[in-house]
């Protein structure tokens, strides 16, 4: 992509929707918007503008899993390893994977073992709501984990709404695709009493994961012409999946309060399809998966002054990695973590114009595996945070400041058996502020200074472990603007720019001599400036035609400062990070009309490099995918609903790796029939 | 609606616009760059090297490196520009590489295959197949490859026990095979007797401690010379001797150098110096070892001559000139036999290009170069 295209785009993403509010607000309907669907909630208590996607957003774009729903954030990169199975870990403003909280229901999902959830993991089937915040959810009532990561992901399940005098509700959905994609999903909510509803969940998926895939690369002739070099096709392989997914909740209401709990299980056997390399194409690698949780939370306003809040969660992960391959090392290996976690969080209201928030979660973490020499470490987690907020009309101030304790202790069995325990003491804290000017602009600034824990396998993986690392810090300023016009149609803008600064940023180090010796150290530098934009258009809701369209934007300069001494064109300093691009965007347009839906998709990746060193080595060509969904909605009495949807994803089948030597899949296809009762 | 079609179709141009420049991938081209001047042309001496750079697992980065001593001009990827229709170009992590009979042979160990060139331009003339391949010898017209691949079986407690693969050097089809001990790793033949380091690195903590001695003539295993775990480097003396080297076991064992003498097959003393490769150029046993501390969690490099005639660490650094703090990861080490030019590569953090340099027999630095991804094996071109 070249400088001018760039300039094209960037142009088009904040020129575009002027002159369409231009064309479009000489149209003669004037309606509001109460969508459900909001790319920038306006909620009071968030400061910082939340990106999300919900109900028919959501259930529009062509996205299977959460992973593939947060693409169209600005500022979110997704790493993905392809097709229904392959692992998708999010990373956002190129801070790493590792520095984001994912949130199932207001509870995190941890992973203390490796720090990172695979967000291909979580189908949309029940989500009703997607959402990503830089930083932290500015919400000055919530548990001391939603201040302690320095961005996250909240996932939010459907709840149950019973309209027209209705007790039960029936969703039933079939979908079948490409790669023998086959998915059956059913929902059962049921109306217990006036203060009682439940709904259970089930999600079945399979598929072969097969898809074909083309490599080729070019040479320059004598007269500089491009020309095919080699070019070569395949079918991947061994990335088949079978998932069983189950949720069961209870939702309760209480004066001035509410309460819910949540039962949750996934079974998934999966097939780990390895790195195209020159004569080895297949692998018989297998992972065996089964995640458990049980939370709970319940919320009251006891008297104006105080309310309160708790939540509770006991989660159990298997996994099993399995390598059969006698060519290889033979590894059979299961690994068992285990969690508890209670939190309480209380609120004073003191007066119109200022809160506090006193909270603490404590939760403890271990874990169990067969592989040899790995120890069962331990972790206790004590957080406890302080929040003040400020709220005036045209200013909202928020302070908080977040006290982390942890405590590890096990028993390491390498280079010789002993007892180690550690503490690690901290204390991070994070100023948000914003200034509405007029009524339609608002601006605003944070700062937040938080870290990541090193991880069980960065601290005792056999091997590559080390006990002695410390946290990895990740330093974020942001200051950031929204504006936008309500009329026939609405339109609004959110530019933010931001600076982090990554430090003692744990990486893997070569140890010794050998290719297969590394260590986990604390020497990581990067120094990362970025842009987010985001921009939508729609109309409003009263129309017959009901149009939306949405643009982002990221720019990030996320510079390695690790080495000095690699210096020069070939070096790694100042070489930007592994897999960042320098640009990247999305658009979504959806229009619909008489219960039809027409939903088109782009996006777009820049260049990268696999590495920092950015050498045509290292080279790795931007990839943007073009995707369309058709949708039918038909209601029979009032009473029945069916919705059948086609999706063709990636039109142009563009061949492309997010991944080195880990292929994506071409042009795809998937239908979908949902039948609700 | 008209206008809002125009938009969309507005909207689709733009995205057009922004797609249409996407680039292909290129086969890497060569890069050349002059580093010495002062070399001279002389009959019996090396000509140039070829340099194997192993790249990181997964990549499919392994790059083939020459360095002209005549003209002083180092050529990176020499293999992907000799070959440009070669798809996926050299392969996924080199491990030795080798001249013999006008043919260059480069082991890609997780490609499980070992590609012949023609030594003159390293052209492809052929492969040999054989699954996770790890060193080479020659003698005649057999080629013997080293592997850690075990025999195919679904019993999960089996022992994956290693072979050496006979492949005949014309036609590139491995012949016989004969198992030795577990993950075999460098060979050497010595007269009729083929040498093997059994490392037993799968079966750590439980490590192999032998070498395998072969018949070459049946090719069967005569017997097992016990040494001591984690055996990894071996190469024969002119005094009949076979120095074989221990990576020990990375905690309480440390690496450590052993002589065995070839006429007793037995192991007859140890120099107490790690070792974590090393050259013979006459009597003069180039080692470096780089160990990597618990105590302080640092690689500590150390470069050393060993004389095969007394067993003694006759010089405690080769590189006198303290340039050796430049090297992060000491990761190859070739001597020039007529220069006695000390080549040692280094692999700094195993994911970016690493650098090759080159010091005078005083052990001076004269050049340094950015080589690929972890340089790693050289062989001199005559």
């Amino acid at each position: 992509m070249n400088i001018k295209s760039i300039v094209i785009l960037l142009v088009g993403i904040i020129a575009l929707p002027c002159c369409v509010y231009a064309q479009m607000a000489t149209d003669s309907v004037v309606h509001r918007e109460v969508s459900e669907v909001s790319v920038f909630a306006s909620r009071q208590k968030e400061i910082i503008p939340v990106q999300k996607l919900s109900g028919e957003g959501l259930r529009n774009l062509n996205a299977y899993s959460v992973a593939d729903a947060v693409r169209y954030f600005s500022g979110v990169q997704i790493k993905d390893y392809g097709g229904v199975g392959g692992l998708k870990t999010v990373d956002i403003r190129s801070m790493g994977s590792n520095h984001l909280g994912v949130f199932y229901d207001g509870l995190q999902i941890g992973n203390a073992q490796n720090g990172t959830v695979d967000l291909g993991k979580f189908s949309l089937d029940n989500v009703e709501e997607v959402a990503v915040y830089n930083g932290q959810k500015s919400d000055v009532f919530q548990s001391a984990k939603d201040f302690g990561t320095s961005g996250s992901l909240y996932i939010r399940t459907r709840r149950p709404v019973f309209s027209n005098g209705r007790l039960t509700n029936f969703k039933m959905s079939l979908s079948g695709g490409s790669f023998g994609l086959k998915n059956v999903s059913m929902l059962l909510e049921r109306f217990l009493t006036k203060n009682l509803s439940a709904s259970v969940n089930a999600e079945f998926t399979h598929a072969t994961g097969k898809y074909n895939f083309r490599y080729h690369k070019v040479l320059e002739d004598i007269d500089g012409r491009r020309i095919t070099a080699w070019d070569t096709t395949g079918t991947r392989q061994n990335g088949d999946i079978r998932s069983l997914r189950l949720e069961g909740s209870v939702f309760g209401s209480v004066e001035d309060g509410a309460w819910h709990a949540k039962i949750y299980y996934y079974n998934s056997e999966r097939g780990i399809p390895r790195a195209i390399v020159r004569n080895v194409w297949t692998s018989s690698q297998r992972q065996w998966d089964r995640s458990f949780f049980v939370q709970s939370m319940y919320q009251r306003r006891l008297t104006d002054l105080y309310s309160t809040k708790a939540s509770a969660k006991y989660s159990y992960d298997f996994m099993r990695y399995f390598n059969p391959d006698t060519t290889l090392l033979y590894v059979d290996n299961r690994f068992r973590q285990y969690a508890v976690y209670g939190s309480s969080a209380n609120m004073f209201a003191w007066n119109e114009w200022f809160s506090s928030d006193v909270c603490v979660d404590y939760e403890r973490n271990w874990m169990k595996s067969d592989m040899a020499m790995f120890p069962s470490p331990k972790r206790d987690v004590l957080l406890a945070a302080v929040a003040l907020s400020l709220t005036t009309s045209k200013i909202n101030l928020q302070v908080s400041l977040l006290y982390n304790f942890f405590h590890d202790a096990t028993t390491i069995l390498m280079p010789i058996e002993k007892e180690v325990s550690r503490n690690t003491k901290k204390l991070t804290p994070a100023i948000i502020a914003d200034y509405k000017p007029v009524d339609v602009v608002d601006i605003r600034a944070f700062y937040k200074k938080m870290f990541r824990m090193p991880t069980f396998n960065d601290l005792y993986y056999t091997d590559l472990g080390n006990i002695s690392l410390r946290p990895e810090y990740a330093e974020q300023f942001d200051i950031g603007v929204t504006t936008g016009i309500q009329s026939a149609i609405d339109w609004n803008i959110a530019v933010d720019v931001y600076h982090n600064k990554i430090t003692d940023k744990i990486v893997a180090v070569p140890k010794g001599n050998s290719q297969f010796r590394w260590m986990m150290m604390n020497i990581g530098k990067v120094s990362i400036n970025g842009i987010d934009m985001k921009s939508s258009l729609s109309t409003n809701q009263n129309q017959n035609v009901q149009g939306r369209l949405t643009l982002s934007y990221t720019y990030q300069k996320a510079l390695d400062m690790t080495d000095k001494n690699d210096d020069g064109p070939r070096g790694t300093y100042k070489g930007q990070i592994s897999y960042i691009p320098r640009h990247s965007g999305s658009v979504v347009a959806n229009v619909s009309y008489d219960g039809y839906s027409f939903n088109y998709s782009f996006i777009y990746v820049g260049e990268r490099y696999h590495v920092s060193a950015n050498i045509p080595e290292n080279y790795e060509p931007s990839w943007y995918t073009h995707d369309l969904n058709v949708q039918k909605r038909l209601c029979v009495n009032n009473k029945m609903e069916f919705v059948a949807s086609a999706e063709v994803i990636n039109i142009l089948d563009q061949q492309y790796d997010v991944v080195l030597n880990y292929p994506m899949p071409g042009r795809n296809y998937k239908i979908k029939l949902t039948l609700s009762i | 609606m008209t206008k809002r079609v125009k938009f969309v179709v507005d909207l689709l141009l733009l995205a057009v616009a922004v797609c249409a420049c996407r680039d292909d991938k290129q086969v890497l081209t060569p890069q050349t760059e002059k580093v010495d001047s002062s070399s001279v042309d002389m009959p019996h001496a090396p000509k140039g090297f070829f340099l194997l750079n192993e790249g990181n697992m997964g990549s499919n980065k392994a790059t083939l490196d020459y360095y002209d001593i005549i003209s002083g001009e180092y050529s990176r990827n020499v293999y992907a520009s000799a070959n440009p229709n070669m798809v996926q170009e050299l392969g996924d992590v080199g491990n030795d590489l080798q001249i013999y009979g006008g043919k260059m042979y480069a082991v890609i160990n997780c490609s499980n295959f070992v590609e012949v060139m023609d030594v003159r331009n390293a052209k492809h003339v052929g492969m040999v197949c054989v699954p996770n391949c790890r060193y080479l010898a020659f003698a005649g017209k057999y080629g013997y490859l080293t592997s850690y691949a075990g025999p195919v079986s679904i019993d999960p407690n089996y022992k994956q026990i290693g072979y050496v693969a006979k492949f005949d050097t014309a036609t590139f089809q491995v012949v016989d095979t004969c198992f030795v001990g577990f993950q075999p790793d460098e060979i050497e033949i010595v007269g009729d007797r083929i040498y093997v380091a059994n490392s037993g690195g799968y079966m750590a903590p439980n490590y192999e401690n032998t070498v395998s001695v072969i018949d070459l003539n049946t090719f069967k295993e005569l017997k097992r010379i016990e040494v001591v775990n984690n055996l990894h480097r071996l190469k024969a003396d002119n005094h009949g001797q076979l120095w074989v080297s221990s990576r020990g076991d990375y905690f309480e064992q440390p690496s450590r150098l052993y002589c065995i003498d070839i006429e007793s097959e037995t192991v007859v003393d140890s120099v107490s110096i790690p070792v974590s490769d090393f050259d013979l150029v006459g009597d003069s046993l180039y080692v470096y070892g780089a160990e990597f501390s618990y105590e302080t969690y640092e690689t500590q490099c150390s470069y050393r001559i060993v004389n095969t005639a007394t067993h003694q660490v006759v010089c405690d650094n080769f590189i006198t000139d303290g340039s050796d703090a430049m090297i992060t990861v000491p990761y190859g080490l070739k001597v020039n036999p007529w220069s006695r030019e000390i080549y040692v590569t280094d692999a700094r953090n195993y994911v970016s290009p690493g650098r090759l340099h080159c010091y005078s027999s005083e052990g001076h630095l004269k050049w340094t170069v950015v080589t690929g991804d972890i340089p790693a094996h050289i062989a001199f071109v005559y």
